[in-house]
């Protein structure tokens, strides 16, 4: 066989509908690479600019009254330590239910979010609050797919990923392989994550929700992070989530505002909405704030839903509650007048 | 929702309707009446007074004095008094002390000068608050540390001040331009008369306080306020050595001729209609924020405004897209609320003139294109304006309109860009927007513009010379250039 005249069959990959629907039938590593690297260019400067302007916005009174309940509906009340117990993830399931025990008009957060071996006694603590944050009931997520490293072969991975939907996640957090990103290995990264998307499948044909999370603090840069956005929607992630909180600068107000472009860009592109999880590092109402002036100056009021737009957190809660006491007493209480978890 | 501070149940009809959150007046201390501040103290003008208005609300904010040719006369008497006997007799670290004690004094109280020049001049508060009044406080301290450093200005060992420098500066940013004229001025050693704009002499006014507040020698900064007919008293006033004006082209114009053979040195900065070129390999959602800052802060009211956008072709429709998407979430209303992005206009004159060009833009065939936002009953306001299909020959790509309007050309190719972008009488302001370095340099390379921006736009520096090209004036403000516009080296002396 002569390999110079002999036509070589790039090999294809994983048949994704979004990825299809915009690049074409003919969907390989080459194609995929063409699309992510014909984006335009990110200037670091320029957006960093804007983020520090969007944060510049004074929200006060009623806005700021409507800020505070909105940032609780949004948060992913989170717990991803190697020294979790089903005690720890009860108490953490009896804040996200009732987050502040002296005031019941307090909103209840999105979801929780644990690791996969948690989940069983997330759902078994909720109970019937279990289930759609739009019906005002609390969704369980798991962190899936070797988290937070993702170095681990494929098969384990969808195991993780299957073991957690079986046992009623409603949410699956996964993790790129940041590694296989870095190499220019776009194909790998894509296909995974089609893979973890079928992995998400329930037996009544309903999938749990996959977030992907890119960990913005190894892509290292905007035009990076740019193009893993690309990628993990067109591979059919329905949110891009910034990190694990493992990793240092975990999210940042530039990184969700580029992450917010984009899906404001896919939106317009094809009106299908895609949602953007900060996680890690968003510990005050101020900063939250500032979160939610960018998501609406940025994609629009309508993403500010548990759908669309979440906080992954674990002290923010608190602050919030601390800052929503203030607006209603006038006073500011203290550290002890909100419940640890 | 509920509401925190009732308890009441109350529908939020819009997150993006943000609560107002006005900036205090309290913190001012307003006189009802200002005089002309000579030799150190307030007077009172000769001239009839005239009110200064809030352009927002059109309300009446003070009285102030206007100067007619004796006042300045007095004024430039003093001055010259005050270089002779005290200001030109100081070492330079005695200059530079008094000039680190005006910025300190600048930065101690930028809250109550940010809220008088938006309540003056209309600019939005986040504007004086982060631009304005941090560059003016920049600018003294920049210049302070030259005070004692001018053997090292490029002119040679020991250069001389002038002498009275005489300066009248526009209304777009009050104090900042006052800070460009005065204190690399006085650092060099020359003493000043200096004429704010009629609309916005507050800002000044208050400076005046802080000039007493630091003990400046009496004389050494005199200001006069009042309209062209003082200016014209001033800069052919036959004691000034200097000459230093930014305004409009006619009126640089006019003093040019007015004072040459007259042996003043002179500086102008006048218009301009500066080319934003954006080519199709930009990071395309930072060029639509540049181009925004472009043309878009301060009203539009920047001599070195992006005013032109040359938009390549085959991204002209998606950047013309995305700015339309970005211009519906500015905020246009009270100068004084921290979230207003586009204040009022600064004068009905001025609002005239670009309603006036906008109408002749459409009838001569561009595309008019106007952000939705409610316009206020009071005051003078103009929505952002953008005009798309402008050819090189329309009045609104070749005239400056000094307004929130951007007139929207295309090119092909980069040297069609370059011809474009100098086809102008001005040449103050350039911008360039491409992710390729090399692109940048080589274009930058031949355009016929002071100040290029890359990248980014409306950027200032006190370390960064400042001018223009051809009709845009001649002369640099900042850095070291800046310090050669008051000073007179070996090859040429003050008269």
């Amino acid at each position: 066989m002569n390999a110079s005249t002999q036509a070589v069959a790039l090999p294809q990959l994983a048949p994704a509908q979004r990825a299809i629907g915009l690049i074409g039938s003919d969907l390989t590593e080459k194609s995929l690479r063409l699309h992510l690297e014909g984006l335009p260019g990110v200037d670091a400067v320029g957006l960093e600019q804007r983020a520090a302007g969007l944060g510049t916005r004074s929200i006060k009174t009623t806005s700021k009254a409507w800020a505070l309940d909105t940032i609780i509906r949004l948060i992913d009340l989170t717990t991803l330590e190697g020294a979790d117990t089903p005690g720890k993830v009860r108490s953490l399931v009896a804040k996200a239910m009732n987050p502040d025990p002296s005031d019941t008009s307090t909103p209840r957060v999105a979801a929780v979010c644990v690791y996969g071996d948690m989940v069983p006694y997330a759902t078994e603590a909720l109970g019937a609050s279990h289930g759609d944050p739009d019906a005002g009931l609390i969704s369980v997520a798991a962190v899936a797919t070797a988290f937070p490293s993702g170095r681990a072969s494929l098969p384990v991975k969808l195991a993780d990923t299957a073991d957690a939907v079986a046992n009623g996640a409603d949410e699956i957090d996964m993790v790129i392989d940041r590694g296989a990103f870095l190499a220019g290995n776009y194909g790998l990264v894509f296909d995974q994550i089609v893979a973890v998307k079928e992995a998400c499948r329930r037996e009544d044909g309903s999938y749990a929700h996959l977030k992907v999370i890119l960990e913005t603090g190894e892509l290292n840069t905007y035009d990076n992070v740019r193009r893993a956005s690309w990628l993990a929607i067109l591979a059919g992630g329905d949110f891009i989530k910034t990190s694990t909180g493992k990793v240092a600068p975990a999210a940042t107000l530039p990184v969700t505002l580029l992450m917010l472009e984009v899906v404001r860009d896919w939106h317009r592109l094809t009106g299908e909405r895609i949602g953007v999880k900060p996680a890690g590092g968003i510990r005050t109402s101020k900063d939250a704030i500032k979160y939610l002036v960018t998501v609406a100056e940025t994609a629009g009021e309508e993403w500010l839903t548990p759908h669309l737009f979440r906080f992954g957190a674990s002290s923010l809660l608190n602050d919030v509650l601390l800052q929503r006491q203030k607006l209603t007493t006038g006073r500011y209480s203290g550290p002890d007048y909100v419940t640890i978890d | 929702m509920t509401d925190a501070l009732t308890g009441h149940s109350v529908k939020q009809a819009s997150f993006l309707d943000y609560a107002p959150a006005p900036e205090s007046t309290s913190i001012l201390h307003l006189k009802k009446s200002y005089g002309l501040f000579i030799d150190g103290a307030f007077v009172k003008g000769h001239g009839t007074p005239f009110k200064t208005i809030s352009p927002a609300t059109e309300v009446t904010i003070a009285e102030i004095a206007n100067a007619n040719a004796k006042d300045v006369d007095a004024a430039v008497a003093a001055a010259r008094k005050a270089y002779d006997r005290t200001w030109s007799k100081l070492s330079g670290a005695d200059r530079g002390k008094y000039l680190f004690r005006i910025a300190r004094l600048v930065q101690e109280r930028a809250r109550e000068l940010a809220v008088a020049e938006s309540l003056d001049n209309g600019k939005p508060i986040k504007e004086s608050r982060d631009v304005d009044v941090p560059l003016v406080a920049a600018w003294f301290f920049y210049y302070a540390g030259w005070a004692d450093k001018l053997d090292y200005a490029g002119l040679g060992p020991n250069p001389k001040a002038l002498g009275v420098a005489a300066q009248v500066i526009p209304w777009n940013f009050p104090l900042l331009m006052l800070a460009w004229k005065i204190a690399p001025a006085l650092a060099a050693g020359n003493t000043v008369v200096i004429k704010p704009a009629e609309t916005t002499s507050l800002s000044a006014l208050l400076f005046a306080e802080i000039l007493q507040q630091a003990d400046l020698p009496a004389g050494v900064v005199n200001i006069v306020t009042g309209a062209g007919d003082t200016g014209e008293a001033l800069v052919n006033h036959p004691d000034v050595n200097k000459v230093a004006f930014t305004g409009s082209t006619a009126v640089g114009r006019a003093i040019a001729k007015s004072i040459a053979g007259s042996g003043k040195k002179l500086t102008l900065e006048l218009g301009g209609k500066a080319a934003n070129i954006v080519f199709d390999d930009a990071p395309l959602d930072q060029a639509v924020e540049g181009i925004v800052n472009g043309i878009f802060f301060n009203q539009g009211h920047v001599c070195c405004a992006g005013s032109r956008l040359l938009v390549q072709e085959n991204v002209h429709e998606e950047v013309v897209d995305r700015l339309k998407n970005r211009l519906s979430t500015l905020r246009l209303g009270d100068p004084l609320d921290k979230n207003t992005d586009i204040g009022a206009i600064n004068s009905r004159e001025q609002l005239e003139r670009i309603r006036e060009l906008s109408d002749i833009g459409e009838k001569e065939g561009a595309q008019r294109w106007t952000a939705p936002c409610a316009i206020p009953e009071k005051g003078f306001w103009f929505a952002p304006t953008i005009f798309d299909n402008v050819s090189t020959s329309s009045t609104i790509a070749r005239e400056e309109i000094f307004g929130p309007v951007l007139s929207v050309l295309t090119f092909r190719t980069p040297a069609e860009a370059i011809a474009k972008a100098n086809n102008t009488p001005y040449g103050l302001s350039a911008g360039i927007w491409s992710d390729k370095g090399s692109k940048i340099l080589a274009v930058a390379d031949q355009l016929r513009a002071g100040v290029i921006w890359a990248n980014t736009f409306n950027r200032f520096d006190p370390a960064s010379p400042f001018g223009g090209y051809k009709e845009s004036g001649y002369g640099r403000e900042g850095g070291r250039q800046g310090l050669t516009a008051y000073l007179s080296g070996a090859g040429w002396s003050a008269k």
